[in-house]
């Protein structure tokens, strides 16, 4: 009956890769990982320091009064019940913790992919090395690589924000790329004729133009972080990752439901005010400052209401 | 061939020379190819190479506007491309000032750019996140020039275009003449030596266009920019140009005056194009000069009919001491008349004159009065005649005769070409008004 190349003979890969991990990146690179960490941790355990020292009537004042500058006053008003209510499931604590996670992800990611994706927009060639790259990152079940992580980095909220950067980074890569190339041709000949260097014509023109794709794909990879923290949780991150997961551990239907709510509303609140800073790229009229600055003077006003208020 | 003809002058401001520019792998045996002879198609069938721009040699002139007539795909937009290297020319070399861009490195060509050159292109090109002030600003701004400094002369610019009052409006909130105003706008704020001006009104309804035409020699008057401007409109080459090159599939096929275009195309392509000229907005009244042979003043009765006789004309000019007209004697008013003592009595003051810069369709009521035109130079003196009849022959353009005849003329007479070349603008201006 033995008709199939397994029945004589399988290639052992996974003790190679077993091998190359354990005994080869692991103890040869461990610092270098280490390193890699650092940042991120600083990053992470000040924001969530700073989010869970805000005041709560703080909070509750400001993040609705961004998204009413930025979004409308129908996400205002969400996002306004969103907070009331998370705090009124008891899972205010998770979903700061979360929302620093996410934060971090997203921050790292465009601080990495946007540079990424503007040299692949630049090089043919960089962009055909990366763009298999993207793809494996895309759809590698991410349970492959919490392995390999928890041995470079431990277990912990810290590479649980590391297996969520490389889970979302493509999207931002992606679409910054797609952004600049698709800058009409006849503006960028127009700022190559007036004597642009690259830089300007990166700054002046390329990136303005493409701040709308660029947009979409933060929002893709906000979406993305969103739904990894989830599984972040497997190897010790916390927040509502853990909440979901530790319900799931004891069958308790009711404690992961909670989680989960949270990772909705959350997602919800981050995915509108997002989409909304994109669509202002679009819609704002040039010489109006940009939607970041609305923001700030969406915290300025939220701050100096709250200051009115008591 | 015309394609070989480079007008050398001593203020040339942009020489090209021996230009190519081949897309394709095998850049060089295709130019063996052309330098055979072989056509665009057949190297295009042989080697799916395209040779955009084949062996393009022309200068230009300080103050002059340059233009490139042809079709779509005939390589125009790639040729002037290769002016600014914004497309990499083949092979060839481009002078600007005498000086080679071709091989220039980057910084270099990036400081000319700067510096020297300014582009207008066909559809505006403005930046849309930039307000119309911001996008004329962008060619200071990237010089490193203080806000308020190019702010001011941004708005300088606007105004010269008429819409320095919409500084601060985002450009697709204009018209799309409006919008090429603040893209012409955009070309002068930096002073160029040289504007590269691609199809700029192509893409603007004919009413429009014909103003910014308008507009464009109203400026050019003043800044006496080096300009080379595409076109496929044969008419626009023809109100605009000083010279024109026509292009065909990579080559010129012709480059002349306009009037020597029209008078005399070189082939069957060109004159498929100048077939539905209007003339008479093309030939000018210099071209039908005649010889005056005036009278003085003082000239007898029988003095004059000799004259009319030995000339075997019908109608003479008197002028004054300085070669002003006075007016034109008519033979047979001399010889019916005996009763008149002096030559003035018989003088029609009441006589048609004109600049030789005019079109000749200014001249139509002139000639409805049947006497001789006269030519007067700016001091108003007689500097030659135009026979009424001479003006309809050279528009019905069909006698083959006349067509030399108008080619000649604006080929040679050194006065006349001197003057187009001095101040074609001023004269073009006369029928704008």
């Amino acid at each position: 009956m033995a008709d199939q190349i397994s029945d004589y003979y399988t290639l052992p890969l996974d003790d190679w890769i077993e091998f190359f991990v354990k005994d080869w990146l692991v103890p040869n690179f461990r610092p270098v990982f280490r390193a890699v960490q650092w940042p991120i941790d600083q990053v992470l355990n000040g924001l969530e320091d700073f989010l869970l020292w805000l005041p709560y009537p703080v909070f509750v004042v400001v993040i609705p009064l961004i998204a009413w500058r930025v979004a409308g006053r129908g996400v205002a008003g969400f996002t306004l019940l969103s907070l009331i209510f998370l705090d009124l499931l008891g899972i205010w604590r998770e979903t700061m913790v979360t929302l620093a996670m996410i934060v971090t992800a997203v921050t790292f990611c465009v601080i990495v992919g946007v540079p990424l994706g503007i040299l692949a927009a630049r090089s043919d060639r960089f962009y055909s090395f990366i763009r298999p790259i993207l793809d494996i990152m895309q759809t590698i079940p991410p349970f492959v690589y919490l392995v390999p992580i928890v041995m470079l980095f431990g277990v912990g909220i810290v590479p649980g924000v590391i297996a969520t950067i490389i889970f979302a980074l493509p999207p931002v890569i992606r679409l910054t790329n797609l952004g600049i190339r698709q800058v009409q041709a006849e503006l960028v000949e127009a700022g190559l004729a007036f004597g642009s260097t690259r830089r300007q014509l990166l700054f002046e023109i390329q990136i303005p133009l493409a701040l709308r794709t660029i947009m979409a794909g933060l929002n893709q990879t906000l979406m993305l972080s969103l739904s990894m923290v989830v599984i972040a949780a497997l190897i010790g991150a916390g927040g509502l990752g853990l909440t979901v997961f530790t319900g799931l551990g004891r069958l308790d239907v009711g404690r992961a439901s909670l989680g989960g709510i949270g990772i909705v509303l959350l997602a919800i609140m981050l995915d509108r005010i997002t989409q909304a800073l994109g669509e202002g790229g679009r819609s704002k009229a040039p010489g109006q400052k940009g939607s970041l600055t609305r923001v700030f003077k969406g915290i300025v006003q939220g701050s100096k209401a709250y200051n009115e208020k008591s | 061939m015309g394609a070989d003809t480079v007008t050398a002058g001593t203020d040339e401001k942009v020489c090209v020379e021996h230009l190519f520019k081949i897309f394709g792998a095998d850049p060089q045996d295709t130019i063996r190819r052309i330098r055979e002879g072989a056509s665009k198609d057949q190297i295009y069938a042989d080697t799916a190479s395209v040779a955009a721009v084949a062996d393009v040699s022309f200068s230009v002139a300080q103050g002059e506007i340059f233009v490139v007539m042809g079709l779509s795909g005939s390589g125009k937009s790639t040729l002037i491309r290769c002016i600014n290297r914004l497309i990499e020319p083949t092979q060839g070399r481009i002078l600007l000032d005498g000086n080679d861009i071709v091989g220039m490195d980057v910084e270099g060509l990036r400081r000319l750019r700067l510096n020297k050159l300014s582009m207008v292109f066909q559809h505006f090109a403005l930046f849309p996140h930039k307000t119309v002030g911001e996008n004329v600003e962008y060619g200071l701004k990237i010089r490193g020039m203080s806000a308020r400094e190019r702010r001011e002369k941004a708005v300088r610019a606007l105004e010269q275009v008429g819409l320095a009052a919409y500084a601060d409006v985002p450009p697709d909130n204009l018209s799309g003449g409006m919008q090429q105003r603040v893209g012409l706008a955009r070309g002068l704020a930096v002073d160029p030596e040289i504007m590269l001006m691609d199809e700029p009104f192509s893409a603007l309804d004919p009413l429009i266009r014909r103003d910014m035409q308008d507009e464009l020699l109203v400026l050019q008057q003043q800044l006496r920019m080096t300009i080379i401007f595409i076109t496929h409109d044969l008419h626009e080459a023809l109100r605009i140009g000083d010279r024109i090159a026509i292009m065909k599939d990579g080559r010129f096929v012709q480059l002349g005056t306009p009037e020597e275009i029209v008078a005399n195309p070189a082939d069957d392509y060109v004159s498929a194009f100048t077939r539905d000229v209007d003339r008479s907005r093309v030939f000018r009244a210099y071209m039908l000069r005649g010889d005056p042979h005036a009278l003085s003043s003082d000239t007898t009765i029988e003095t004059a009919l000799e004259r009319f006789a030995s000339l075997g004309r019908e109608t003479l000019f008197m002028v004054d001491e300085d070669g002003r007209p006075l007016g034109v004697v008519r033979r047979h008013d001399l010889e019916r008349g005996g009763e008149k003592t002096a030559l003035r009595d018989s003088l029609i003051d009441d006589f048609p004159s004109a600049q030789g810069s005019q079109e000749l369709i200014e001249l139509y009521t002139a000639c409805a009065t049947g006497l001789p035109i006269a030519l007067v130079d700016e001091a108003g003196r007689l500097e030659g005649i135009v026979d009424p009849l001479e003006v309809f022959r050279l528009l019905g353009g069909g006698s083959e005769e006349s067509a030399e005849q108008a080619s000649a003329s604006a080929a040679s007479g050194d006065t006349e070409r001197s003057a187009i070349q001095t101040g074609p603008l001023e004269m073009r201006r006369s029928d704008h008004g």
